[in-house]
């Protein structure tokens, strides 16, 4: 192993580390590679950019052996070689951290990471050691006696990436890593990429924050379609120059929510709310604010301080203590209930609350409304009107998708997050809890999010933007709060804020905040 | 041997899998024959030539269709929302209770009683699937409690024959009094074949896919069973979908109680003999079927075949009682194996490069 890599490193005539040549892999009603070839050297970070749907996760799927090509090859070190199992890809030395996290959700995080790689009667406890040397090492925080289930998703997501990092991987795949991470969480993962190209392993990075891109790749290539259209170095490449690429035509990057004059009529007013969490510890400590009609208020912070309770709170997922009035009446009942009276709900994860993967795009556009009129007589559905109302959602936020009737898992992430946009927004809801909305989209559907979302606000609905995108924060809100240990800072409005000051907050910069507070503060 | 996942396994695919499962079943089935000194050949002869032979023997699996059909219909969409009822024999049994002791006891213009008799059943059977539905509310797994509230019903019937129902024309034997004539249900001359039941059984089949397809509730019961996080999200409430499933099922499964006591016994007589095991087998109805409640009208009358062959068995060639236990184990752990070739495309031979060895 240590051989090859420092060969590669002094010739430079040797084979690049990783090779595709033709690679074609069609789907039904799609092809969603179409003769693609490729080449990462060793030490080298390669970016694979892409509209949503393009073809990148089923790249990575080959090459990672999760789907066989259809035609095409895969080279290592100049040796053609055929990944059957992911089993193998890690024997070979190909390593993926996944989009959507694969992890027994019941186990502990060392149990997981014991998984296929330790042995014995208790695999885990060597692990727990080999955890916290890496994570200590690239500053990737993760306690291995968690359990995934507890975890946020930015959490298992760094849990796959010591995963990866465990097995030794010489070429690593990263699906879209930086998707939930805080700016600091992905700046140590940028730090962790730099280590591990020094050590001459080839990186595949894919994303759609070109910043990170332009920070941490260095050369891009381009999908489109499933066809290769491109591919350049990234010095002294722009971003606007990376999105012409992928999209075909220029994208504007400024700030989209001009500050206009607001009413000042209250919309959704949060009286010292109060709530448990998942390990029975308080979660929220007496929030309190008000959003109000028309307005974007956006909330900061690292993954675990509130936010999901928060919202779920506020959808009616969540038991809570405090008072909660939207448009001057008390907010109650159950998620339906609460839809109903104008609450859409955007989740965090939406593969496993916001789409039922194994139901079709129809069905799954039905979600909420599938017993109430027009898509339902008495006890009956009416298909054909599900359907129609899916044709034209899926027009309407150009969903791409094979067809209607597809299951649901099929999408890709950033159509899947289309689908969800379509059914929340469906009617004239007066409060989007929107939670990482453009998580995992292109640049053409993040822009199209980011003008619904801004449309409805023009509409009076008011927007509790929570993400972990500070760009996205700073480009929509008008007023940003920060959640840190259960309690929330500000709101301030976005003039009064910085990228870094935001970012201190997040990380607890305040006289009276203790970061990671868990046990024995409140009595 | 190497499993590729599929991403969307079809319905052709699960179909011939599954009867693939059941073709490897049977050769098994064959093997064992073998160490037990029969040939395979005269077994099957002799049950296939047993049941589809003649009038009698179709009559024989006719009768056992009935009660797999009822049952395994309603664990099909029991399965379905991931409520896995595996005491439908229990259900059956308080169904037949509830069916007798209204036949017995309640004193109706005669041609209200059978369709008292049947509402009644559904509401033993149901009642009796209510009780692991409130129990899973607390915590409590249904699989267990479903499987031990079988136990409890045997006792139940055991004791209501032995003791206050005890028939006053029934010296030594334990079995209640029959019921008034309007209390027998109409069968084809000649047979034990109630087809009233049957009939009720075919449009339960057929409603039941409906509700799964095309019923609000049936989308509900998807939403509970293939992801229990959307469900909450969207504000449904998985306890009463699994309890209505559970009522559904346990009713389906309390009507072929009565239709047995109604149609057959015309009394209520000791559990075994009230149900040869149709509340285990219908498990494998349902199983075979894939959740689909309309497909047992096909895989009803198969494994009614292997319960009347496996009975011939016993008659024909003295084989030992619990034969059909066998069959039906091993169709059962067939059917469980064949999930993964269902999800799975497997290719056979190398092509791995050289020094790796053994995976998956
Ligand atoms: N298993 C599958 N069966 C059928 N179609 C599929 C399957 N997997 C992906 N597709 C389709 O292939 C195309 C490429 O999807 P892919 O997931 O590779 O896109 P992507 O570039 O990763 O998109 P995103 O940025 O949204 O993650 C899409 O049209 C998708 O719907
Ligand atoms: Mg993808």
């Amino acid at each position: 192993m240590t051989q090859s890599v420092t060969q590669t490193k002094q010739t430079n005539s040797s084979p690049p580390a990783l090779r595709l040549r033709g690679i074609t892999k069609r789907f039904p009603g799609v092809v969603a590679n179409d003769n693609v070839d490729l080449t990462v050297d060793a030490g080298e970070v390669l970016a694979l950019l892409g509209e949503n749907g393009a073809g990148k996760s089923t790249l990575i799927s080959i090459l990672y052996g999760l789907y066989q090509p259809d035609e095409g090859t895969v080279e290592l070190r100049g040796q053609p070689v055929r990944v059957t199992s992911p089993a193998q890809a890690l024997k070979l030395g190909i390593g993926l951290v996944p989009q959507h996290p694969l992890l027994v959700a019941r186990h502990t995080v060392a149990e997981n990471l014991a998984l296929g790689g330790g042995s014995g009667l208790f695999p885990a406890r060597g692990v727990a050691g080999r955890v916290r040397e890496l994570s200590g090492k690239y500053g990737l925080e993760v306690n291995p006696q968690a359990r995934v289930s507890d975890l946020s998703p930015g959490e298992k997501q760094r849990v796959e990436i010591v995963r990866a990092l465990m097995r030794g991987a010489q070429v690593l795949i990263l699906d879209e890593p930086t998707s939930v991470l805080t700016p600091q969480e992905a700046d140590a993962l940028f730090r962790v990429m730099r280590e591990l190209k020094a050590d001459g392993r080839s990186l595949i990075f894919i994303s759609h924050k070109l910043d990170e891109v332009l920070a941490v790749a260095d050369r891009v290539t381009v999908l489109r379609r499933g066809k290769v259209v491109g591919g350049r170095d990234t010095a002294g490449a722009t971003r606007e120059d990376l999105a012409e690429m992928m999209v075909g035509r220029s994208v504007d990057f400024t700030r989209k929510r001009l500050a206009a004059a607001r009413p000042e009529t209250p919309l959704l007013t949060v009286r010292n709310l109060t709530a448990l969490g998942a390990r029975g510890l308080p979660a929220l400590r007496g929030v309190s604010f008000e959003l109000r009609q028309g307005e974007v208020l956006g909330v900061a912070g690292i993954a675990g301080n509130g936010q999901s309770e928060l919202v779920e709170v506020l959808a009616g997922l969540h038991a809570s203590g405090g008072e909660v009035t939207l448009a001057g009446q008390p907010l109650t009942g159950n998620a339906d209930e609460r839809f109903r009276g104008g609450v859409a709900h955007i989740p965090e994860d939406r593969i496993h609350s916001g789409t039922v993967p194994t139901m079709t795009v129809a069905e799954n556009l039905a979600l909420r409304d599938y017993a109430r009129a027009p898509l339902a007589r008495g006890l009956a559905r009416d298909l054909a009107a599900t359907d129609a109302r899916a044709r034209q959602d899926v027009e309407a936020y150009a969903v791409a998708t094979p067809g209607i009737h597809t299951p649901s898992r099929l999408l890709s992430g950033g159509n899947i997050q289309k689908l969800i946009l379509a059914r929340e927004l469906n009617g004239s809801p007066k409060l989007i809890l929107a939670v990482h909305p453009t998580y995992g989209l292109d640049i053409g559907a993040t822009d199209q999010v980011h003008r619904v979302l801004l449309e409805r606000t023009e509409g009076g609905a008011g927007v509790l933007l929570v993400s972990e995108d500070l760009d996205e924060l700073l480009s929509l809100s008008d007023r940003i709060g920060v959640m840190v240990g259960g309690e929330l800072r500000g709101p301030f409005p976005v003039a009064e804020v910085t990228r870094e000051s935001l970012g201190m907050m997040m990380g607890g910069a305040h006289p009276t905040v203790i970061p990671g507070a868990d046990q024995g503060v409140i009595a | 041997m190497r499993f590729t996942a599929l991403s969307a396994p079809s319905a052709a695919r699960a179909a011939w899998v599954t009867l693939a499962a059941v073709v490897v079943a049977l050769l098994l089935c064959a093997l064992i024959f073998v160490f037990y000194g029969v040939s395979p050949g005269t077994v099957y002869g002799t049950m296939l030539r047993g049941t589809l032979g003649d009038s009698t023997g179709l009559a024989e699996v006719a009768r056992r269709t009935i009660p797999l059909l009822l049952i395994g219909s309603g664990l099909a969409l029991a399965f379905r929302a991931q409520f896995f009822n595996i005491g439908a024999e229990g259900q059956l049994l308080l169904g037949a209770v509830f069916a007798a002791g209204t036949g017995l006891f309640v004193p109706l213009p005669g041609p209200l009683l059978l369709p008292a008799m049947f509402i009644m059943g559904a509401v033993g059977g149901g009642l009796w699937a209510g009780i692991a539905a409130w129990l899973r509310r607390l915590n409590v797994n249904e699989i267990l409690s479903t499987l031990m509230l079988n136990y409890i019903a045997v006792a139940v019937v055991t004791y209501l024959i032995a003791g206050p129902w005890k028939g006053k024309e029934v010296r030594g034997y334990i079995y209640t009094d029959l019921f008034p004539e309007n209390g027998f249900l109409a069968v084809i001359p000649g047979t034990q074949v109630h087809w009233p039941t049957l009939v009720l059984g075919v449009a339960g089949a057929l409603a039941l896919q409906w509700v799964l397809s095309r019923s609000t509730f049936g989308y509900a019961l998807r939403v509970v069973g293939e992801n229990p996080g959307a469900a909450r999200y969207v504000g449904l409430s998985a306890g009463r979908v699994a309890t209505t499933v559970a009522l559904i099922t346990g009713g389906m499964a309390g009507l072929a109680g009565a239709g047995e006591v109604a149609g057959i016994h015309h009394r209520l007589l000791e559990a075994g003999q009230l149900s040869l095991g149709y509340g285990f087998t219908a498990v494998i109805v349902a199983w075979l079927a894939r959740g689909n409640p309309a497909l047992c009208l096909i895989t009803a009358p198969v494994m009614a075949i292997i319960l009347a062959g496996g009975d011939l068995l016993k008659i024909d060639l003295n084989m030992p009682f619990r034969v059909v236990d066998v069959f039906s184990g091993v169709i059962l752990l067939c059917l469980i194996s064949s999930e993964v070739f269902i999800r799975n495309r497997v290719t056979w031979g190398t092509g791995r490069p050289a020094g790796s060895k053994a995976n998956g």
